[in-house]
């Protein structure tokens, strides 16, 4: 096998987003929503590595935590996305029938939305908060989810094994569940390693936005919204969180552009 | 004039391509204004109480939901409103009293003005170089191109548009940090204000579609019809332009469309950004304000376009891979 720089490279700066993460569960330099006005916008020192926002909260503590709400925001997400998604997409390609032209016809409908502006209106009537970005975005990308287990079922479902399964006597559920389901995976995981990405990604504009999850809270969307105004004192505010994003994005790019040349077994292009 | 046997089917066969698009179309659109009504239906609370205030009394909000048509059926209030929208009337704003209609209209300048100029520069630098790496695949320059654009579509649009204000706007002083003046009032002033935002989606888009188009330049150029160009002795210049670029560019072209789609879903984030009165911000504000006709109009007239622009798309690729309307 040769050597896969996406998957060392991916892996690292995703590992890393992850440690910082798991370290925030059981310790950060200081409390991250704890405020202390007389200590606003500090430049970085030994005590605060990446000095403090308008608030006086230590920014370095905020990122930590930033990266616990990211990402389990972005896993409840992509969890909620594949449930809903691979439920439609089974139930259409495996029944067909009108079961699949009615389903079809919603998934093309949501479809016809930019995930993001779908995720906008649906966040209009669940309200900011983290279970209303978690449903939002996961309805809104779930579609797409659908769309691909469709196509693949459709294909699986012809495959002889599927026959041999049925002319054995099991039940179209069973064999749905036990043969069907997963020759799925390949895809999906593909599938899943994007969408962790898009939703890092439309989590973090939409707390941009003052629409994802509510301050207190840190993550690194609202972190960047609050610091614009204090670009000129504290540039350090702006930077330090969009890097993290960039860092969760890239490593994500990468490992999915690995894991697309692993399970892709045409010669990746 | 030299016209092949096939000339006259193929014409019938592109008719009938572009004709079943357009039926699908129809259906799309109006599924699409369904769910943009709905959805907002689905919003807690009685959008009359939401106009009056809490204080207001039940006689006042009676009335204001006979005003709305709010006591009709619900289908019935869908077949007027989308007979209101058809004829221009998407309603009044519930915050300022404005007609929606003008108001998105004029928002959506700013959005268009950005959306179009970035999306257009993005493709002038993204396709050819895309084009260029896959034809020295595995070069040195083909690695290069690969892992820059994978680091250009990593970036946030809100973040790498932050830093361009703090480095271009507040260090340099090259441009205005906030504010923005139409094209009308003076041209030379709103191509300052849209610069930077256009540069910002301009770069990220062109990570993207450096990788599509030097993925799909990839397959063609693996095809053997390229082989037998080449063996017959067309020079490598015509093996390019006339048999593999073509052909390469049409998967582009429908990321092409997609991109435009996300951009126009997404800019709100730029918009706020840069301070810019475009279409996003007011789908937010009107988010904020929980003023429904606003949110209702401004996700309406995206989807439609979205929906328009894919078409559009569908309809151009058999211009660049003709296979597409024979199959």
């Amino acid at each position: 096998m040769r050597l896969r720089p996406n998957l060392l490279i991916g892996g690292t700066l995703l590992g890393f987003v992850f440690a910082v993460a798991a370290a925030a569960l059981v310790w950060t330099p200081h409390d991250p929503v704890r405020t202390n006005l007389r200590r606003r916008l500090v430049p970085p020192s030994q005590n605060y590595w990446l000095g403090t926002d308008e608030f006086g909260r230590d920014v370095a503590s905020r990122l930590m935590e930033g990266a616990v709400t990211s990402l389990s925001v972005a896993a409840s997400t992509v969890v909620v996305a594949l449930v809903l998604g691979m439920a439609i997409g089974l139930a259409g390609g495996f029944l067909r029938g009108w079961t699949d032209r009615i389903l079809g016809a919603v998934n093309d409908t949501l479809l016809a939305f930019p995930g993001i502006l779908l995720a906008l209106g649906l966040l209009a009537v669940l309200g900011p908060s983290r279970w209303g970005i978690v449903l939002a975005l996961g309805l809104a990308y779930a579609p797409s989810v659908a769309r691909v287990v469709r196509g693949s079922v459709l294909s699986i479902r012809e495959r002889e094994f599927v026959e041999a399964s049925r002319a054995l006597g099991n039940s179209e559920g069973y064999t749905l569940l036990r043969h069907v389901l997963p020759h799925t995976a390949a895809p999906v995981t593909v599938l899943a390693t994007s969408l962790f990405g898009w939703v890092i990604l439309s989590e973090s504009a939409l707390s941009f936005l003052g629409l994802g999850v509510p301050p207190p809270a840190a993550t690194w969307g609202n972190m960047l919204a609050s610091a614009r105004p204090f670009m000129d004192q504290a540039p350090l505010l702006s930077i330090a969180p969009g890097a993290m994003i960039a860092t969760c994005l890239l490593g994500v790019n990468l490992l999915g552009d690995a894991l697309r040349d692993l399970l892709d077994p045409r010669d990746g292009a | 004039m030299r016209r092949g046997p096939g000339a006259c089917g193929c014409s019938a066969e592109v008719l009938s391509y572009v004709l079943k698009r357009l039926l699908v179309a129809l259906p799309t659109l109006l599924l699409v204004a369904a769910s943009v009504f709905f959805l907002m239906r689905l919003i807690p609370g009685d959008p009359a109480t939401v106009v009056l205030g809490d204080a207001a009394t039940p006689e006042a909000v009676a009335d204001l939901r006979i005003a709305f048509g709010l006591d009709r059926p619900v289908l019935v209030q869908f077949a007027l409103w989308i007979e209101r929208a058809l004829g221009g009337d998407l309603g009044r704003s519930i915050t300022s009293g404005e007609a929606v209609g003008p108001l998105i209209l004029q928002r959506f300048q700013v959005t268009a003005a950005i959306v179009f100029a970035s999306v257009g520069l993005a493709v002038l630098i993204a396709v050819p170089l895309g084009m260029l790496a896959a034809w020295k695949q595995n070069s040195w320059g083909d690695v290069a191109a690969v892992a820059a654009a994978t680091f250009l579509l990593s970036i946030p649009s809100f973040w790498l548009g932050l830093i361009f204000l703090l480095v271009f706007g507040l260090w340099l002083g090259w441009v205005p940090v906030v504010g923005y003046v139409t094209f009308a009032e003076d041209f030379w002033g709103a191509l300052h204000y849209i610069a930077l935002p256009v540069a910002t989606l301009a770069l990220i888009e062109t990570g993207v579609l450096i990788r599509m188009a030097r993925a799909s330049t990839v397959e063609v150029l693996r095809l053997d019809y390229i082989a037998h160009a080449r063996a017959k002795g067309v020079p490598e210049w015509r093996v390019l332009a006339r048999h593999a670029f073509p052909n390469a560019f049409a998967p582009t072209l429908t990321l092409i469309g997609l991109i435009m789609g996300s951009l126009l879903g997404g800019i709100a984030v730029i918009e706020t950004v840069f301070t810019l009165p475009g279409l996003g911000r007011l789908l937010v504000e009107a988010i904020f304000a929980r003023d429904y006709p606003v949110i209702q109009g401004v996700m309406l007239l995206i989807a439609v376009i979205y929906v328009v622009v894919n078409l559009v798309v569908d309809l151009l690729y058999p211009v660049f891979d003709p296979r597409v309307a024979a199959g």
